[in-house]
C-alpha cells in the first residue's frame, strides 16, 4: 500500500532519539536521581535512534520480510 | 513538571500521526480501500495491528492495576486469555472469514445463516463499540487530569483547569478522527503499528529500572508474599488465590468461552486480518500477533508488581496525593479518598487502594525529564489506538451492514465511501457524547457494560457450530444467541459475588449461589450463556432445515478446500507457527508456576 511502514516508524524513532540524546547529554545530572542515576535520556535515546536506523534501512532498500 | 522537551516529543508524535493519514489519503479510491485497507496489509502489519487495535487503555492502565491486585497470575488473561484463541483463530477460522470475501463479521453471518442473525450481531456490535470508545475517552481524560499533564500550560493561558477534562476529549476525538477520515483503515492500522512500537518504547525502560530498583524478578520473590509471583499456587480453590477463581472457572471462563468470544468473532480485531494481502497473511495475523501478545505481561504487569512491592513511601509529587497529608497506601499505591480526603475502607476496615495509579505512579517516580514525555506519549498512544479501533470497526458494520443492508442498497461505491467518512465523524461524535454520559450516570455506563457482556459471552458457540457443522440453521443460530443471552442474564440476577449487595454486581432477582469473586462470577456466566447457546443451537437446527450444501461452500469446514501450504517457508506455515506459540505459552506457564 504505498507508503511503507517502516519509513514513518524509522523516522519518529529517529527523531525521538535524537532529542533524547540531545538533552541527555545537556540536562542537569541530578534530574537522573529519579532513575537510579542512570542518565536514561542518554541511553534510551541511542536504543531508539539505532532502532530507527535500522527500521529507515530496511525500508529505504524494501526488504520484504 | 513537564518541561519543553516533553512537550516537544508529544507533539512530534501528534504530527506524525496526523502526517501518515495526510500523505496514504491519495491512496483511498474506493470503499475496499476505505473499509479493508484494500486487502493489500503485510502479515507482520496486519499482525502487530491486530495486537495494537486491542491495546487500549483498559489494558495498559487496567492489566498494571491487576497486577498491583492479583500479582503475576493476571498473565492467565495473556496466556490462557489470549493466546490459545488466537492460535485457534488463525488456523481453523480464518479460511472462513477471509476465503468467504465477507467484508465484515457480521456479513458472515449473513453468508452463513440469515439476515435476522446478522442484523442482530450488526446493530449489538455497533452500539457496543460506540460505547466503548467513550469508555476509552473518558477513561483518557481523567488520566490527563489526574496526572496534571495539562495544567501548567493551562495556569499561563488563564483558562480554568476544569476545562481540561473538555479539551482532552475534544482533542483526542479531533486527532483520531483526523487520520480515520484521510486514510481509512490503512490509516488506523499504520498508526496502531506506531503505537505498538511506541508504547514497547515507553515502557521497556520503566520495567528494566523498577527491576533493577527492586532486585529484578529473584528481588520481587523475596519481597512480596509468594501468592504475587505464581500463577498456578492455589488454583485448586477459588479461595486459596489472589484472583478468587478456581482453575476450571477460569480454563472454562475465561480461556475458552470469554476468549474465544472475543479473539474469535470480534470484528474490531478480524477486520485487521481481513484486511491482510493474502489468505496466508490472513492465516499468520493472529499468529504473529501471538508472539508479542504472550511478552506483554512483562511489560503492562510488572509495573504494577513493581509498584506494590517498593517500600511505602512519601508519594508528594505523584498522581492521587492532595496536599502533603500522610497517605496510607502501599508502595506507589495511593489509598482511595472520599470526597473528605479521608482513605475509603472496606467493610474489615482495610484501606482500599486505588491500584489504577499504579502504573501512571511508576512512570512518575522512575522517570525523569524527557524521557517521561516518551512515556506519557506511549500512555496517549494506547488509548488512541483503541478508540481509533473502535471506530474503525464502526464505520464499517454501519455502512456495510447496516446502511448497505436496510438503508440504501443499490448505491454507488462512492456514495458508500462518502458514507464511511460520514459514519466516522457521527460515531466519533456518539462517542464523546458516551463519554460525557460516563461522567455524569456512573451506573449506567455499568449495566450497560454488564448487557454487552450477556450478549457476547454465547456469540462463540453460534461461530463454532457455524464453521464446524454444516446441519446448523439460522433459526438455530439467532435463538441459541438470544437464549444464550437470556441464560446470561439470569444466571447473573441469581448469583451474588461474595460480599456484593444485590443490584447491578447480580443477585437482582434472587440470591441461589455466592461466588468467592466478582471474577469467579462472571466466568460463570460465561460458561453458562455458551452452554446454553450451543445446545439450543443444536436442537433448533435440528428441527429446522437444512441449508443447501452448495450455499455453504467456503463457509463451512467439511465443505471447504484446505489452504494449500506448498511453496512457503517454515516460518510462513501458520500450523508450525501455531505449535511454536502454543509451545512457548505452556512454557511461560510452567516458568511462573
Amino acid at each position: 500500500m504505498g507508503l511503507d511502514i517502516r519509513l514513518p516508524i524509522g523516522f519518529l524513532f529517529a527523531i525521538f532519539g535524537g532529542l533524547l540524546i540531545a538533552y541527555g547529554a545537556l540536562s542537569d545530572p541530578a534530574i537522573y536521581q529519579r532513575s537510579l542515576g542512570i542518565n536514561i535520556n542518554l541511553e534510551w535515546g541511542i536504543v531508539m535512534l539505532v532502532f530507527g536506523a535500522i527500521m529507515l534501512l530496511l525500508g529505504r532498500r524494501g526488504t520484504k520480510i | 513538571m513537564l518541561r519543553t522537551i516533553d512537550w516537544t516529543i508529544m507533539i512530534v508524535y501528534f504530527v506524525f500521526v496526523l502526517g501518515i493519514g495526510a500523505v496514504l489519503k491519495r491512496y483511498v479510491k474506493t470503499s475496499t480501500d476505505f473499509f479493508l485497507a484494500g486487502r493489500s496489509i503485510p502479515a507482520w502489519v496486519a499482525g502487530l495491528a491486530f495486537l495494537s487495535a486491542n491495546l487500549g487503555a483498559q489494558e495498559v492502565i487496567g492489566m498494571g492495576a491487576s497486577g498491583a491486585k492479583y500479582g503475576i497470575a493476571t498473565s492467565h488473561f495473556y496466556w490462557i486469555g489470549a493466546i490459545p484463541a488466537m492460535v485457534f483463530v488463525g488456523v481453523f477460522m480464518m479460511p472462513f472469514y477471509y476465503g468467504s470475501r465477507a467484508r465484515s463479521v457480521p456479513e458472515y453471518l449473513r453468508l452463513r445463516f440469515d439476515e435476522k442473525t446478522r442484523g442482530l450481531n450488526a446493530v449489538s456490535f455497533a452500539v457496543m463499540t460506540l460505547f466503548s470508545s467513550g469508555i476509552s475517552m473518558y477513561a483518557m481524560a481523567k488520566l490527563i487530569q489526574i496526572l496534571h499533564i495539562f495544567d501548567s500550560p493551562f495556569a499561563r493561558m488563564g483558562l480554568p483547569p476544569s476545562w481540561i477534562f473538555h479539551f482532552s476529549l475534544v482533542i483526542s476525538a479531533v486527532v483520531v478522527l483526523g487520520y480515520i477520515l484521510l486514510g481509512g483503515l490503512t490509516s488506523a492500522i499504520y498508526n496502531e503499528v506506531v503505537q505498538f512500537f511506541l508504547i514497547v518504547a515507553g515502557f521497556l525502560p520503566l520495567v528494566w529500572l523498577g527491576l533493577k530498583n527492586v532486585g529484578g524478578w529473584t528481588g520481587l520473590k523475596a519481597t512480596l508474599d509468594p501468592s504475587y509471583t505464581h500463577s498456578w499456587l492455589g488454583m485448586q480453590s477459588a479461595h486459596t488465590n489472589r484472583l478468587g477463581v478456581e482453575w476450571f472457572g477460569l480454563t472454562m471462563g475465561l480461556g475458552f468461552v470469554l476468549s474465544f468470544g472475543y479473539w474469535c468473532t470480534d470484528f474490531l480485531v478480524i477486520q485487521r486480518a481481513m484486511a491482510a494481502n493474502s489468505m496466508n497473511s490472513a492465516r499468520c495475523t493472529p499468529l504473529i500477533a501471538a508472539f508479542p501478545k504472550m511478552l506483554f505481561p512483562f511489560l503492562v504487569i510488572l509495573p504494577g508488581l513493581i509498584a506494590i512491592a517498593l517500600p511505602s513511601q512519601n508519594l508528594t509529587g505523584l498522581a492521587g496525593i492532595h496536599g502533603s497529608a500522610p497517605t496510607q497506601g502501599m508502595g506507589l499505591i495511593p489509598a482511595k479518598l472520599d470526597a473528605a480526603g479521608q482513605p475509603i475502607r472496606d467493610r474489615d476496615g482495610a484501606v482500599l487502594l486505588d491500584y489504577d495509579l499504579a502504573t501512571p505512579n511508576m512512570l512518575l517516580h522512575y522517570f525523569p525529564t524527557g524521557i517521561l514525555g516518551l512515556g506519557l506519549t506511549a500512555l496517549l498512544a494506547s488509548f488512541m489506538s483503541g478508540m481509533a479501533g473502535n471506530v474503525t470497526a464502526f464505520n464499517t458494520v454501519w455502512t456495510y451492514d447496516i446502511y448497505q443492508s436496510y438503508i440504501n442498497k443499490t448505491a454507488s461505491d462512492e456514495h458508500y465511501l462518502w458514507m464511511g467518512r460520514m459514519a466516522t465523524i457521527f460515531g466519533i461524535a456518539l462517542s464523546v457524547a458516551a463519554a460525557y454520559m460516563a461522567t455524569r450516570f456512573n451506573n449506567i455506563m455499568d449495566m450497560l457494560q454488564l448487557v454487552f457482556a450477556f450478549v457476547n459471552a454465547p456469540l462463540f458457540a453460534t461461530f463454532l457450530l457455524g464453521m464446524f457443522w454444516k446441519r446448523t440453521t439460522g433459526h438455530g443460530a439467532f435463538t441459541g444467541l438470544l437464549s444464550g443471552t437470556v441464560a446470561a442474564a439470569l444466571h447473573h440476577g441469581l448469583t451474588l459475588p461474595q460480599g456484593g449487595i444485590p443490584g447491578v454486581k447480580g443477585g437482582w432477582l434472587a440470591v441461589m449461589h455466592v461466588y468467592p469473586s466478582e471474577m469467579a462470577q462472571n466466568f460463570w456466566t460465561a460458561i453458562y450463556a455458551w452452554t446454553t447457546c450451543f445446545l439450543v443451537t443444536i436442537i433448533v437446527s435440528l428441527l429446522t432445515r437444512a441449508h443447501e450444501e452448495k450455499e455453504l461452500v467456503g463457509l463451512v469446514y467439511s465443505l471447504t478446500e484446505r489452504p494449500t501450504q506448498h511453496g512457503l517457508r517454515w516460518y510462513q506455515r501458520p500450523v508450525v507457527l501455531a505449535v511454536v506459540m502454543l509451545a512457548a505459552t505452556a512454557l511461560l506457564n510452567i516458568v511462573f508456576r
